[in-house]
This record gives structure tokens, sequence and C-alpha cells, in this order.
């Protein structure tokens, strides 16, 4: 998911220092149907504060939503969450979307699918199912998940997936736990015959940074990782097997940030359970008001609104990204990593070398190197430990 | 797998994995398929729309010299590009 995907994206191309608010057309549409889920990951990037936004959008609401987005330019639907398939009315949200012409992603965990329901979303114009793991055995699988069935239950959805006929991706969440393996990972996903594979370093939002002493492998880790997945691509490829292998950067051992999200509010759009608006799924944990579906048109809100128009252009900068020559590429960075490390969103993604609070990531490199892996020291995401975070 | 000979008489079929439709707002053929989309040239566009796994190569080459009469020969593009097409296994063969 980290993926937001087009290869096909026109990118501006600002002068210097600017105002202009230009954007593209909103792509790529995330409905994050619900924050209710079955499993618990201590990665997970959903608000720590989930518990705080109980309301959901009716079905009709819903695809109120999809319609507008359709008409805006948008042409890939994710179904996502929380966990997509708490929502009963799921079915009638895929036939929906899939009548207005949008290719349907459903992201899962792949808890509570069976192959019946399966047939049916495909009959529904489903598209392509995404699974998560947790990990490629199921002991690691269960202590992350905080499900002992999680595991055994994602395998047969895997392979009923391909059973069906649908495009699989499957995509494996990696962290010091579980990075280790990823020769069995890979090996894994080729059994099951996944299309693509995402590994996605873990990004540290939400429950994520919460835990990032447990999950930031170290630059050993790493490196051997990529190392093996490079491997394995030279050799698939020379078997002639399709699968593709993504490997996402870890942004914590670069020296220059990723270009958030193609340009904030350029291609991408989330909208939350309760019916936020969002240039990117974690931007709710930001100082900005952002508007609501249920009060604003789709229109209004991509085209108008100050919450997207926010960090359009670069006028917004501050030094070392307002004078720097690379602003083009990477938009000084994630605005969300801004604001949690250094409490002010307008500051350079501290991934940056240049930046001043470089010595944040910095750090937790070095930490990573100390820590002694100890699950018990994860905070489990669950409806519980949100309370903790939440407001009210 | 690139390397695969096509003949007039090859029949191609769009990999499961890829939608094809027109895109409005993108004012051009799409290839969808996971998280992802393709915007296809004129050419590309024409081409794809005739595979549908039914047609040879000198069906869709046919059908195609009627519609753009003033294109003259067009066998040896068409080929060229089926062929970058099984590459990038939009298609099977
Ligand atoms: C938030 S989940 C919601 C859908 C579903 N519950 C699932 O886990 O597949 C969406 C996707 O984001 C991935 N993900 C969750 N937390 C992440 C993180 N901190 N960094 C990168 N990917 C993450 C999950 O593995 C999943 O593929
Ligand atoms: S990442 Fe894990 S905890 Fe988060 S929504 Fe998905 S399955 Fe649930
Ligand atoms: S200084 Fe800012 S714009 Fe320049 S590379 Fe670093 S984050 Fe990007």
């Amino acid at each position: 998911m980290a993926n937001t995907g087009s290869p096909c994206n026109a990118q501006p191309t600002p002068p210097i220092i600017s105002d202009d608010k230009s954007h593209g057309q909103p792509l790529w549409l995330l409905a994050e149907l619900t924050y209710k889920c079955p499993l618990q990951c201590p990665y997970c990037s959903n608000p720590l504060d989930f518990s705080d936004f109980g309301g959901e959008l009716t079905t009709q609401q819903w695809l109120d939503v999809f319609q507008q987005g359709r008409d805006l330019g948008a042409v890939q639907l994710g179904f996502s969450g929380g966990e997509p398939l708490v929502r009963q009315d799921l079915i009638q949200l895929i036939g929906g979307a899939h009548e207005m012409g949008y290719y349907t992603n459903l992201i899962t965990s792949g808890v509570g699918l069976n192959e019946h329901k399966m047939a049916e979303f495909q009959q529904a114009g489903l598209d392509h199912i995404q699974v998560s793991f947790q990990a490629s055995d199921e002991s690691v699988n269960s202590m992350l998940s905080g499900s002992k069935k999680a595991f055994e239950q994602k395998l047969k959805m895997a392979k009923e997936v391909k059973a069906q006929g649908y495009p699989m991706v499957l995509n494996f969440v990696t962290h010091r736990h579980n990075i280790d393996r990823i020769d069995r990972i890979i090996e894994l996903c080729v059994e099951l015959d996944a299309d693509y594979v995402e590994l996605a370093t873990c990004q540290y939002y939400g429950w994520a940074y919460e835990n990032v002493e447990q999950l930031l492998p170290t630059r050993a880790q790493l490196e051997r990782a990529e190392r093996i997945t490079n491997e394995y691509r030279a050799k698939l490829a020379a078997e002639g097997n399709p699968i593709k292998l993504i490997f996402v950067t870890p942004d914590y051992y670069e020296e220059r940030p990723k270009g958030c999200m193609n340009g904030w509010g350029q291609v991408f759009l989330t909208v939350t359970p309760d019916g936020k608006a969002l240039p990117c799924h974690s931007a709710r944990m930001l100082p900005i008001e952002f508007p609501n579906v249920t009060e604003v048109s789709l229109q209004e809100i991509w085209d108008t609104s100050p919450g997207f128009n926010h960090f359009r252009g670069n006028a917004w900068m501050k030094e070392p990204c307002r004078s720097c020559d690379e602003k083009d590429k990477d938009f000084g960075g994630c605005h969300c990593q801004a604001f949690m490390l250094t409490g002010d969103m307008y500051n350079a993604d501290p991934v940056c070398a240049k930046s001043e609070h470089h010595h944040l990531i910095e750090e937790a490199r070095e930490r990573a190197e100390a820590v002694v892996n100890n699950p018990d020291e994860f905070t489990f995401r669950n409806e519980r430990n949100s309370k903790v975070f939440a407001k009210s | 797998m690139s390397d695969i000979e096509i003949t007039a008489a090859s029949v191609p079929v769009l990999n499961k994995m890829f939608r094809f439709q027109w895109e409005k707002a993108q004012n051009c053929f799409v290839l969808l398929y996971p998280e992802g989309m393709i915007q296809l040239n004129g050419p590309a566009g024409e081409i794809l729309g005739l595979v549908d796994g039914e047609r040879s190569v000198a069906a869709i080459t046919s059908e195609l010299e009627a519609k753009f009469p003033d294109a003259g020969d067009l066998s040896g593009d068409i080929i060229e590009f089926l062929g970058e097409a099984h590459g990038q296994h939009w298609i099977t063969l």
C-alpha cells in the first residue's frame, strides 16, 4: 500500500519558489471502510487514537464518494481499513465501484474471508486481492497478529485467491523480528504463486511509530535482506518466473527522504471510516483541518480545500528545503515524519541529511544496534490500547 | 520469454492480470493492474482493443488496415508491438 502506484502521473515542474497549487487528478482513491480489525499488528499504520473515531459512513455515502471520485478521474479504488471484510456491505460497495468503471482492489489480512465470499466478490466485479502476512512462519505470525489461527487461514485464502483466477499481491511488512527470514518469505510467495510481492519495510506511522524500537531493523539486517531479494530476483527471472518482488525502501536508512505520495494532493486521496478526506493515510495526525466528505463535495475537497492545498506548491518551505535544488524531487519529504520527530510539519523530513534534525534518525539507527528483540515490549493495536491515546 | 515468434496465425490473449479500458480523464486507452495503470498511445490502444483471444494477428492486421487505409502495410508494426507487449507480460500467445 505504500506503493501509491501508477507510473503515469505527470509531475508538474514548478519553478523555484511557487505558490502554484496546480494538481493532477486523484487517480488513487483509498477507502478505509472501518477501523475495526480482528488482528492487532504492532506495526499497524492506523492512527493510535482510532477508537476516538467510531462513526462509519453508510453504504450510500460510500457509493456517493466513489462516484464523485470517478467523476474526478479516479481509476484505482482500494478497500482497506482496519479490516474491510468487517463491513457487511462490502459486496455492494464492490459492485457499485465496478459498475462505475473502477479497478477494484481488496486489501485484506484474509481473516474473515472464505471461498464462497471470494467467488461472490468476483461476480460483483472485484479485480484483485492483496493478502497481508505478518511472517513466513506460524509462530512469528501468531505473535505479531495476536491470533493463532491467522497464519493457516492466510495460507488457505492465498491459495484460493489464485484458484479463483484473481491477480494476487502478497504483502509482508518487514522489521527486525521477521526480516532475517526474507528468503523463506520469498519462497513462500513463490510457492503460493503470487503475481506481486510487496516486501514493505515498515514505515513508522501510527502504531509502528509507537513501537519503533522493537521494529526498526539494523542496517546489517536491511542490507542482507536487500541483497537476498536481489539474488532471488535474478534467479526467478532466469527461471522465467514473472513474479515481481517489490522491495519498499526503508527511509530510516536513507540520506534523502521519499517523495511523499508523489506530491501532496497530486494523485492520492484517502477517505477515513468516518469520512475525513486526506492526502495520505497518516495525515490525520497533522494540525490541519481536513474536510469531511459528508459536508463537502469531493471536487471542492480536491480542487480548493485548504487542507489539500496546504502543501501544494513550495511557498510553504523553510530552509534547508527552500533553497535546495532537490525540492522538486522529494517536495521536502514526509510532513508527518517531520511533525512526529520535530514537532513542526514545515521542517524538512529528518530523514534528509541536510536537516538539522537528521541526528534523530541517526540516533534511532544507533539504538537499533543495541535493542534486544522482546515481543513483550510491543504495544499491540487494539481497542483497549487505543483508548490510552484517545481524547474522549 | 520475449523472444517468442509471432506469426500471422498467432492468436494473442490479454493476460488475466490486466484490464483494458478507455479512460475519459486520461483521454486514452489504459491497462489496469493491481494498484497501477499503464497509459497506451494511439496505435497500442487500437491493437490491444482487438486482442480478444479469438482474432489472429492476420485478422487484427486486416481490420486495422481497413480502418486506417492511409497507413499502408501495418503487419510489421503490429507484430513488433505484440512482441513488446508479450515481453511486458501484457499478452500471452
Ligand atoms: C493498514 S492495512 C489494512 C488492511 C488489512 N487489515 C491488512 O492488514 O491487510 C493496509 C496495508 O498496509 C500494510 N501496513 C500496515 N502497517 C504498515 C506499516 N507501518 N508500514 C508499511 N505497511 C504497513 C498492511 O500490511 C496492509 O498491507
Ligand atoms: S495492519 Fe494488522 S492491525 Fe492493522 S488493520 Fe491490518 S490486520 Fe489490522
Ligand atoms: S533539503 Fe528538503 S528539499 Fe532538499 S533534499 Fe532535503 S528534504 Fe528534500
